[in-house]
């Protein structure tokens, strides 16, 4: 829910609440009041008809109300003087409406000449459903009126006072610490907003400091070691040259060669994979699957020839991928290589491509540890040569595009790149 | 022919150095930017390997210098820093070649001789070997006798072997040259036999003086028959 709304939302259930308590009160005060000087009214209408009363010598008996406002009955001692004066809510035919509607009726005695008399003075009273309709309506346009004048506050004041905060958000998505340096923050009047602009960048700044340092760090270490690995191979590859050894000693020298070559791949794979995690490969384009497949294959063409493997490429669709051109190269050549080198003798290997999916299966006899297979330093028993690290890194490669790498088991092993849905 | 290496690391320019003179290269040597910008300055060479990471600076001020001297040196750049960045770098600069560390004595033979070549200014770039004449160019390997019919790759092992001869070498040295970095090791590099084999084969139909020699089981030489 975006900020506008959220507070928007809290305002309309406050405004709800308060509202309809501020009605409710309001109700009652008012009712109050009306009463009241209703039953002013009254009182003020009965001294009238007292007055009136005594100024004519004879009394007017009147027994019901008929065109006037009032009746007058006599009473005998005895009631007249235990009887206070009452008002009361009462209903009474109206001839405009047709129907019974209330009036407040005050009751009282006087005593004239002897005699006791009980008056009963009427007026119309408040009809209390229609105030309570009327009143409900009043609080409705008035909610509405309110949430829509919040509604246009929060949408065009807020969202310019808030306008800075939205364009920090979008510069920060839009920030790639591989290319930025940092990002252009806009004044604002608005302290608060100032404060975060400078604390971001002083994070982005400590940020790209220590990428940059890890990076630097990374290609200073590749060059520190693969300098003392270059010199002993070449030194031994000139001790070779000499053509007084014996095969014996050659052989060891030879031996001496082939586990530097190892350990110098070995480094050059973990800085890779270090790179890959670190995303210092920034430039991505279209890449299409299905020909850098046939161009991979070509490179290993030789290979497939002495393994004796035979092999079937089923390009359904066309599979276009927006990645980094090396990394896609990498990510192919390690599991087209491990196919082919696990490849039993005149084994099929076969790849197929879809538009969502590139798949290579080859014959083997029982399933791989999938909870270890994509982990570093996983080796293959028999293989002393390899560094363990080839799925690790392929796993690296798909894991920074959301690509889905996977293997499965299925009559040969199936490596299976998907492109993620959720993409 | 006269070569500078401009190379901080002691061993590593003794490596470079050896390998060189063997084939009869006049090779001077610099172990800083300002020693290196001195000797360019005064002499002129015909190729000079450069290491990017030098003491007192980087050597990609040795490539500004040439240019704004409008020297026309073939430069190597010799780097353990295998990244995209210097490499491209160096290549806009005005370097002919990148080298990344490690690489084997066989594989900077080849790239020199091959810089030398394209950088022959008038002559024509024939490499001969007895009555071998191999015109890489034009992808043509000939004896009095006849044209060899060669694929790409014997071609590439051809060239790469002759422009070795005399000198070992290693499988690996030559898998890399000819199949790329990413077949490393693969199987121990038995794929290359066959190769080895239909070029000794198509050798000896054309009845060059020149043989591919086994050596200990972990490379080859050719060397005259």
């Amino acid at each position: 829910m975006k900020l506008l709304n959220y507070t928007s939302k809290y305002f309309a259930w406050l405004l709800f609440f308060v509202l309809t308590g501020w009605a409710i009160i309001f109700y009652f005060q008012m009712l109050d009041e009306i009463y009241d000087s209703m039953d002013d009214g009254l009182e003020n209408q009965k001294l009238l008809v007292i007055r009136n009363t005594r100024q004519k010598d004879s009394m007017l008996i009147k027994s019901d109300f008929g065109d006037g406002y009032y009746t007058l009955n006599t009473i005998s001692e005895k009631s007249a003087l235990s009887f206070k004066d009452s008002y009361r809510d009462t209903l009474m035919y109206m001839h405009n409406e047709q129907d019974y509607e209330p009036v407040r009726l005050l009751e009282s005695v006087f005593k004239q000449n002897d005699q006791y008399y009980k008056v009963k003075v009427i007026t119309s009273m408040v009809e209390e459903d229609d105030l309570i309709e009327d009143l409900l309506f009043s609080i409705l346009w008035l909610y509405l009126g309110l949430i829509l004048s919040i509604l246009i506050l929060n949408n065009l004041i807020l969202k310019k006072v808030w306008n800075p905060f939205y364009k920090l958000l979008e510069n920060l998505r839009n920030f790639k610490i591989e290319k930025d340096q940092k990002i252009d923050l806009e004044d604002s009047k608005i302290e608060e907003f100032n404060t975060l602009n400078e604390d971001i960048n002083d994070l982005i700044t400590k940020s790209v400091r220590s990428y940059q340092s890890q990076k630097q760090f990374i290609e200073n270490a590749s060059h520190e070691i693969q300098t003392p690995i270059a010199i002993a191979i070449n030194k031994l590859e000139l001790l070779l040259e000499d053509n007084n050894l014996e095969e014996k000693q050659a052989n060891k020298i030879i031996s001496a060669i082939e586990n530097l070559e190892r350990l110098s791949r070995f480094n050059q794979s973990l800085l890779l994979l270090a790179k890959i995690e670190n995303k210092q490969f920034p430039e991505t384009q279209e890449i299409n699957l299905n020909e850098l497949t046939q161009n991979i294959l070509k490179n290993f063409e030789d290979l497939i020839v002495h393994k004796n493997a035979r092999l079937k490429v089923d390009s359904k669709e066309q599979l276009i991928l927006y990645i980094n051109p090396d990394l896609a190269q990498i990510l192919l050549t390690n599991l087209i290589k491990n196919a082919i080198i696990h490849n039993p003798d005149s084994g099929l290997i076969r790849i197929s491509i879809d538009s969502k999916n590139w798949q290579i299966a080859n014959p083997g006899d029982e399933s791989l540890d999938q909870k270890y297979l994509f982990t570093r330093f996983q080796k293959v028993k028999d293989n002393s040569r390899s560094s363990g690290l080839g799925l690790a890194i392929s796993r690296a490669i798909a894991n920074l595009y959301n690509l889905d790498l996977s293997y499965h088991f299925q009559d040969g092993h199936i490596f299976k790149i998907s492109v993620s849905e959720a993409r | 022919m006269k070569i500078l290496i401009i190379e901080d690391e002691k061993d590593m320019l003794q490596n470079m150095e050896d390998t060189l003179q063997k084939e009869n290269y006049l090779v001077e040597t610099a172990t800083d930017l300002d020693s290196a910008i001195s000797k360019v300055g005064v002499y002129d060479y015909d190729c000079i390997l450069l290491d990017i990471n030098l003491p007192d600076g980087s050597g990609m001020e040795i490539l500004d210098f040439l240019k704004q001297n409008d020297k026309t040196e073939g430069v190597i750049i010799v780097s353990a820093r295998n990244s995209l960045d210097d490499r491209l770098q160096g290549l806009n600069t005005g370097a002919d070649d990148y080298l990344a560390k490690p690489f084997h004595m066989a594989e900077l033979n080849a790239r020199v001789k091959a810089l030398l070549r394209r950088k022959k200014f008038n002559g024509n770039d024939i490499l001969k070997i007895e009555n071998l004449v191999i015109d890489p160019d034009n992808h043509i390997a000939k004896t009095e006798h006849g044209e060899m019919e060669l694929n790409r790759k014997e071609f590439d092992i051809l060239i790469y072997l002759a422009t070795n001869q005399n000198r070992l070498v290693s499988k690996s040295a030559l898998a890399e040259h000819v199949w790329g970095d990413h077949i490393d090791q693969a199987d121990n590099f038995e794929f290359i036999y066959s190769q080895i084999k239909n070029l000794r084969k198509k050798l000896k139909d054309v009845q060059a003086n020149i043989e591919i020699k086994a050596v200990y089981g972990i490379g080859y030489k050719l060397i005259q028959a």
